[in-house]
C-alpha cells in the first residue's frame, strides 16, 4: 500500500486578477521507503506541492480540491490543530536555507530535544541522549560537545546536517525535502545528498525530494515526477525518465543541460518561457513551446493515468505516436 | 502608443487598487481633504475673518454654538473671549497648523534625506559624524529644541513676534531641528542596503559619478519609507505646534492657531463655555487622525511592493 | 605573438574586516584582514574565454571586481591592452577605459534598478559616455541592442519586475554591450536561472562572442557550464589559483587534487543511482587559512611539506599551470 497518495490536488490563489490555479490536478504516490524526486523549473509548483502536503500553504493560497492520504488517512482537510501532531511525528521537513531553518537563539540541543519530546514520550535525559546519537549519525564530529552550540557556530553544511537530524528526530515516515542542497557548495552537496539517502534508508523514511537539479535527482531518487506549469508532465523510474524521456518537455530539459562529459556547439533551447499563472494555455500547457504539438494538444488536456506508474501526460505518448 | 495620464496610471496601479479597497484609507483621505480644503480656502470659505481685529465685536464674545440657547446663527459654533467666530477661527487656525506642519516636514525631509544618503553612501567618517549628530539630537526633547530656537529667534528679532509670518518661519525651523533625524536614519539604513546591490555596481562599472548614482539610482529606491514617515511626522508636527501655542510660545494671540484657541478656551472650560476648547481640540484630533490613518495604509500598501 | 588583451600579474586583495575602532580598543581585539585574493596571475587572449571556477570563498568574484575597477588591488597589476588598468581607472582617460570593459552580474533581480524603465537602463551607458545624445537616436540604438539579445521595441517602457529572470539577464547583457566593449566580465551570469533559460542565455552569449569578437572572463561554480563556454579554465581555492589549463586538457587530465575532487563531485546524469565520491571536509574559514598549501587538510596526497610550504606555480610548455607539491614531485 502506498505511504502517500496525492489525488487530483488543486491549489488556488485568489488575486486581483482573478483566481489563479497554481497546482492543477496533481496526482502521484510514494511507496514506503521510496525516494521520489519532484523536479521542475521556477514556477512549476514543486515547492507548493510540498507545502500543500505538509499543510504549510501560505494564505490566501488554499487547497481547492483533491485529496492527500497518508498511511490510509486523509490529511488535507485537517485543521492546523489536528495537523500539528502529524508534522514532525509522521512528516519531517527540510528546507533550502539552513540559516533560517534553525532558531538562532536556541542551542542545537534545545531545538532537538524540544522536537523529540513534543512527539515522543521521553524524559529530558533520554531525549538528549537520542539527540546526541542523531547528531553522530549525521556526521557531526564531537556531537556530545557540539550539541550545546548555537546554530551560528556551525558552517552551512553542518547546519544542514543538524536540520536533517531535526527532521528525523521523531522517526517520521515521510520526509519532504525542498531544495536541501541548493544553497550549498557542490562538494558539500555530494556529502549531504549521500547522508540523506543513507539515513532515510536506515530509518525507513520515504523522501519527497524537491529540486530543480536533475543531477541530484539522477543520483538519489528511485522515481521522479517532472512538473510543468502546476501539472505533472511525466512520472516514472528515474533511469527511464532521464535516459528515455517520453514527454517533449522532459526531452527538451535534458537536452538543455550542459553535459560534463561531452561537448556541443550550442545547447538545445526550448523557445519561450513557462507560462504565467494567469495565462496558462488551453489543452496541454506545454503545447505552444512543443516542437511536436498537433491539433489535439491545444484543445484537450492530456492526463496521466491515476497512480502514476510510468507515464507522460502527452497525446503523443497516449496515442502511441512516439 | 497611448499616453495615459499619471492619475489614471496611479488609479489602476497596485497602490490604487489597495486604496480603493481600503475603507479606512478612503475615509481618512476624504476627511483630510475636507480639512485641507477648508484650511487652504479659509479666506474665501470662512464666514468671518477672525484675524482682522476691526471686525470683532466684543459684545459678541463668549456666545454659545447656534443650536444652544443664546447662540446666534451668525456664529455657528459660538465665539471666543474676543468675539472671534469659532468656526472661522478653526479654519484659519488649521491653516496655520497645516502650513507649519507641511513646511517643517518638507524641510526635515530635505535635510534628513540628504544627510542620510550621504552618510550611507559615502560611509566612513561622514557616516560616523552624522549618526552621532542624530544621537545627540534625539537626546533633546523635541519641545525643548523648539523652545530654544523660538527663544533665540525672539532674541534676535525682538519686534517680530507679532508677525504671523515670523511665527510660522520660526516654528518650521524649530520643528525641523528635531524632525530630520528620523529621515536621516531610515534613509541611511536603506542606502546601505541599496549601495551593495548590483545595479549600483553596474552604474559604477559604467563610470557614473557617485553623486549621480546617489541621486538617480539610490534615491528613488529609498523613498518608500520616507513617504510613510512624512505622514506620521505631519501629524506629530501639527500637534507639536499646537502644544507650543498652548504653552504660549507659538503663534501670536491676535492670529491664533488651534493650540492657542485650546489654551484660551481652557480658562473658560469650568465656567461652562466648553465650545472654545472642544471644537479646536476636535479639529486637531481630526487632522492628526486622518493623516495618521493615511500613513498606516500607505505603509501597508507599500510593503509587499517593496519586497516585489 | 600579439600580447594578450587582459593580463593579471600577481594580483592580491585584502579587506579590513576588523571590529570597529572602539571595540578594538576596549576589548583588545586585533585587526582582522581577510585575504580574498592571494597572488593570482593569468592572461586572456583577444576573442577567447577564460573561465574561473571554484567554490564559495575562493575569491573568483573578487577577481572579477578587481578587473573592472570596482575594487583597487592591494598588490599586483592589471594590464589591459598593454596599459596599466588600475592607473587608467583613476586617470582622466577613465571613461575611455570603462567603455571597453563591462560586466554582467549574477542576480537578475538586483542588477537592474527596479524604478527605471528598460529604455533608461540600457540607454544609461550611452548617455553617460555621450555616445548618442539625441533622444530619437538613443531610442533607436536601445532598440537595436534589445533586438540583439532577443527582446524588442515593445519592452522599452516596461519595468524590470515585468520580466522573468532570463529576460532580465538579457537586458543586463544588452546594457553591457551598449558601449561596444571588447572585454566582458561575467560573474555567474546563469547561476540563478533555470536550466532551459540558462541554455538560451548561454547560446546568446556565444553568438555575440562570435559576431563581435568579444573576450570573456566567465566566473562560475558549475563545471558543466564552464566546459561549454570556455577556452581555458582556471581553478581557484581560498584566493589562490591552483590550476590553469586549456579546457580539453583540464577535463581530460586534471592534475591538481582539488580539480579532481571538483570533477568527481559532479553528479553523473546518465549513470543513475551511482553516488558521487564525496569530498572530505569543508572550505576553511578564509580569515584563518591553513598554512602552506591551503588545500592540504582535505587532500589525500598531502605530506609534511604541503603543510609547511606554499607550492609554487609551475607552467609547462603548453601554458598550463599548476601549484601542487605532489605534482611537482611526481607523486601524482
Amino acid at each position: 500500500m502506498s505511504l502517500l497518495q496525492v489525488r487530483n490536488l488543486v491549489v488556488e490563489f485568489p488575486s486581483r486578477h482573478g483566481v489563479l490555479r497554481a497546482l492543477d490536478q496533481v496526482s502521484f504516490d510514494i511507496a514506503p521507503g521510496e525516494i521520489l524526486g519532484v523536479v521542475g523549473e521556477s514556477g512549476a509548483g514543486k515547492s507548493l506541492t510540498g507545502a500543500a502536503i505538509i499543510g504549510l500553504l501560505e494564505p490566501p493560497g488554499r487547497i481547492a480540491a483533491g485529496e492527500v492520504w497518508l498511511q490510509g488517512e486523509r490529511i488535507d482537510n485537517l485543521s492546523q490543530q489536528q495537523l500539528r501532531p502529524l508534522r514532525g511525528r509522521k512528516i519531517g521537513a527540510i528546507f533550502q536555507d539552513p540559516l533560517t531553518s534553525l532558531n538562532p537563539l536556541y542551542t542545537v540541543g534545545q531545538q532537538l530535544v524540544e522536537t523529540i519530546r513534543t512527539h515522543l514520550p521521553m524524559s529530558n535525559s533520554s531525549a538528549r541522549a537520542r539527540a546526541i546519537a542523531l547528531l553522530e549519525e549525521t556526521g557531526i564530529p564531537a556531537a556530545a560537545q557540539r550539541i550545546d552550540h548555537y546554530p551560528h557556530q556551525f558552517s552551512g553544511g553542518m547546519r544542514q546536517r543538524v536540520v536533517i537530524a531535526l527532521a528525523l528526530a521523531a522517526e517520521p515516515v515521510l520526509i519532504v525535502a525542498d531544495e536541501p542542497t541548493t544553497a550549498l557548495d557542490v562538494s558539500i552537496q555530494a556529502q549531504i545528498i549521500g547522508l540523506l539517502k543513507r539515513l532515510c534508508r536506515d530509518h525507513g523514511a520515504a523522501v519527497m525530494l524537491i529540486t530543480h537539479d536533475m543531477g541530484v535527482i539522477a543520483e538519489t531518487c528511485d522515481r521522479v515526477a517532472v512538473m510543468y506549469a502546476g501539472r505533472v508532465a511525466e512520472i516514472g523510474p528515474v533511469h527511464r525518465v532521464i535516459n528515455q524521456p517520453a514527454h517533449p518537455y522532459t526531452r527538451g530539459l535534458m537536452a538543455a543541460i550542459p553535459d560534463i562529459d561531452s561537448e556541443r556547439e550550442r545547447l538545445y533551447q526550448i523557445d519561450g518561457a513557462m507560462p504565467r499563472l494567469n495565462a496558462i494555455p488551453s489543452g496541454c500547457a506545454f503545447h505552444p513551446r512543443c516542437p511536436q504539438a498537433f491539433e489535439r494538444c491545444g484543445l484537450e488536456r492530456p492526463e496521466l493515468t491515476a497512480g502514476g506508474a510510468g507515464q507522460a501526460a502527452c497525446w503523443l505518448a497516449l496515442e502511441g505516436r512516439m | 502608443m497611448t499616453h495615459t495620464s499619471t492619475w489614471a496610471k496611479l488609479w489602476h496601479s497596485d497602490i490604487g487598487y489597495s486604496f480603493r479597497h481600503s475603507p479606512v484609507a478612503v475615509v481618512a483621505a476624504l476627511l483630510a481633504l475636507v480639512c485641507v480644503v477648508a484650511a487652504l480656502f479659509a479666506p474665501w470659505v470662512a464666514p468671518h475673518n477672525p484675524f482682522d481685529l476691526a471686525t470683532l465685536e466684543l459684545a459678541d464674545a463668549r456666545l454659545p454654538p447656534a443650536w444652544e440657547q443664546g447662540g446666534r446663527r451668525l456664529y455657528l459654533l459660538g465665539t471666543d473671549d474676543q468675539g472671534r467666530d469659532i468656526l472661522s477661527a478653526l479654519m484659519y487656525g488649521a491653516r496655520i497648523s497645516l502650513i507649519v506642519g507641511v513646511a517643517s516636514v518638507l524641510l526635515s525631509m530635505l535635510a534628513g534625506v540628504s544627510l542620510g544618503l550621504l552618510a550611507g553612501f559615502v560611509g566612513g567618517a561622514l557616516d560616523a559624524v552624522v549618526m552621532r549628530l542624530c544621537d545627540v539630537m534625539l537626546s533633546f526633547p523635541a519641545i525643548l529644541v523648539a523652545l530654544l530656537i523660538a527663544g533665540a529667534g525672539r532674541a534676535v528679532f525682538p519686534h517680530a513676534p507679532e508677525l504671523l509670518a515670523f511665527g510660522v518661519l520660526v516654528f518650521s525651523i524649530s520643528l525641523t531641528g528635531s524632525g530630520w533625524v528620523q529621515y536621516a536614519r531610515t534613509v541611511r539604513g536603506s542606502t546601505l542596503v541599496e549601495r551593495n546591490k548590483e545595479y549600483v555596481q553596474a552604474a559604477r562599472v559604467t563610470g557614473v559619478a557617485p553623486l549621480r548614482i546617489m541621486r538617480r539610482h539610490v534615491l528613488p529606491n529609498v523613498m518608500g519609507p520616507v513617504l510613510v514617515l512624512a505622514t506620521v511626522q505631519l501629524a506629530t508636527a501639527i500637534i507639536t505646534e499646537a502644544t507650543l501655542s498652548f504653552l504660549g510660545v507659538g503663534a501670536p494671540p491676535t492670529s491664533p492657531s488651534l493650540g492657542t484657541l485650546i489654551r484660551i478656551g481652557g480658562d473658560y472650560l469650568f465656567s461652562g463655555e466648553w465650545w472654545i476648547t472642544v471644537f479646536p481640540g476636535a479639529m486637531l484630533v481630526l487632522i492628526a487622525l486622518s493623516v495618521n490613518l493615511l500613513g498606516d495604509w500607505l505603509r501597508d500598501a507599500l510593503n509587499p511592493r517593496l519586497r516585489g | 605573438m600579439t600580447q594578450p588583451l587582459v593580463q593579471a600579474i600577481q594580483i592580491a586583495k585584502r579587506f579590513d574586516v576588523s571590529p570597529p575602532w572602539l571595540n578594538r580598543v576596549l576589548e583588545r581585539k586585533p585587526r582582522l584582514l581577510l585575504t580574498a585574493v592571494d597572488g593570482v596571475s593569468f592572461d586572456i587572449e583577444r576573442g577567447q574565454t577564460l573561465a574561473l571556477v571554484g567554490e564559495s570563498g575562493c575569491g573568483k568574484s573578487t577577481v572579477a571586481r578587481l578587473l573592472v575597477g570596482l575594487y583597487g588591488t592591494s598588490q599586483g597589476r592589471v594590464l589591459f591592452d598593454g596599459q596599466d588598468a588600475q592607473a587608467g581607472f583613476q586617470s582622466a582617460q577613465a571613461q575611455a577605459l570603462r567603455r571597453r570593459i563591462q560586466m554582467i552580474f549574477q542576480d537578475p533581480y538586483a542588477s537592474l534598478n527596479p524604478r527605471w524603465t528598460v529604455q533608461d537602463i540600457v540607454g544609461e551607458p550611452l548617455s553617460e559616455h555621450r555616445l548618442v545624445t539625441e533622444r530619437d537616436a538613443l531610442q533607436q540604438r536601445v532598440v537595436q541592442l534589445l533586438k540583439s539579445v532577443g527582446l524588442g521595441a515593445q519592452d522599452l517602457l516596461r519595468y524590470p519586475h515585468q520580466f522573468s529572470g532570463g529576460q532580465r539577464q538579457r537586458i543586463s547583457i544588452a546594457r553591457a554591450l551598449a558601449t561596444e566593449p571588447e572585454f566582458l566580465v561575467c560573474d555567474e551570469p546563469t547561476s540563478a536561472l533555470d536550466v532551459s533559460v540558462q541554455a538560451q542565455v548561454l547560446n546568446i552569449m556565444k553568438d555575440l562572442q562570435a559576431a563581435r569578437g568579444l573576450t570573456y572572463l566567465f566566473i562560475s561554480h558549475n563545471m558543466a557550464v564552464v566546459r561549454h563556454m570556455s577556452d581555458r579554465v582556471g581553478v581557484m581555492y581560498l584566493g589562490r589559483l591552483v590550476e590553469l589549463a586549456p579546457k580539453k586538457a583540464l577535463f581530460a587530465r586534471p592534475r591538481h587534487p582539488y580539480t579532481r575532487m571538483l570533477l568527481d563531485a559532479i553528479p553523473k546524469m546518465r549513470q543513475t543511482g551511482q553516488a558521487r565520491v564525496p569530498v572530505q571536509g569543508e572550505v576553511p574559514n578564509p580569515l584563518n587559512p591553513p598554512t602552506g598549501c591551503s588545500f592540504h587538510p582535505r587532500c589525500p596526497h598531502a605530506n609534511a611539506r604541503c603543510a609547511a610550504e606554499r607550492p609554487a606555480w609551475q607552467v609547462d610548455d603548453e601554458g598550463a599551470g599548476v601549484a601542487c607539491h605532489a605534482v611537482q614531485e611526481g607523486r601524482l
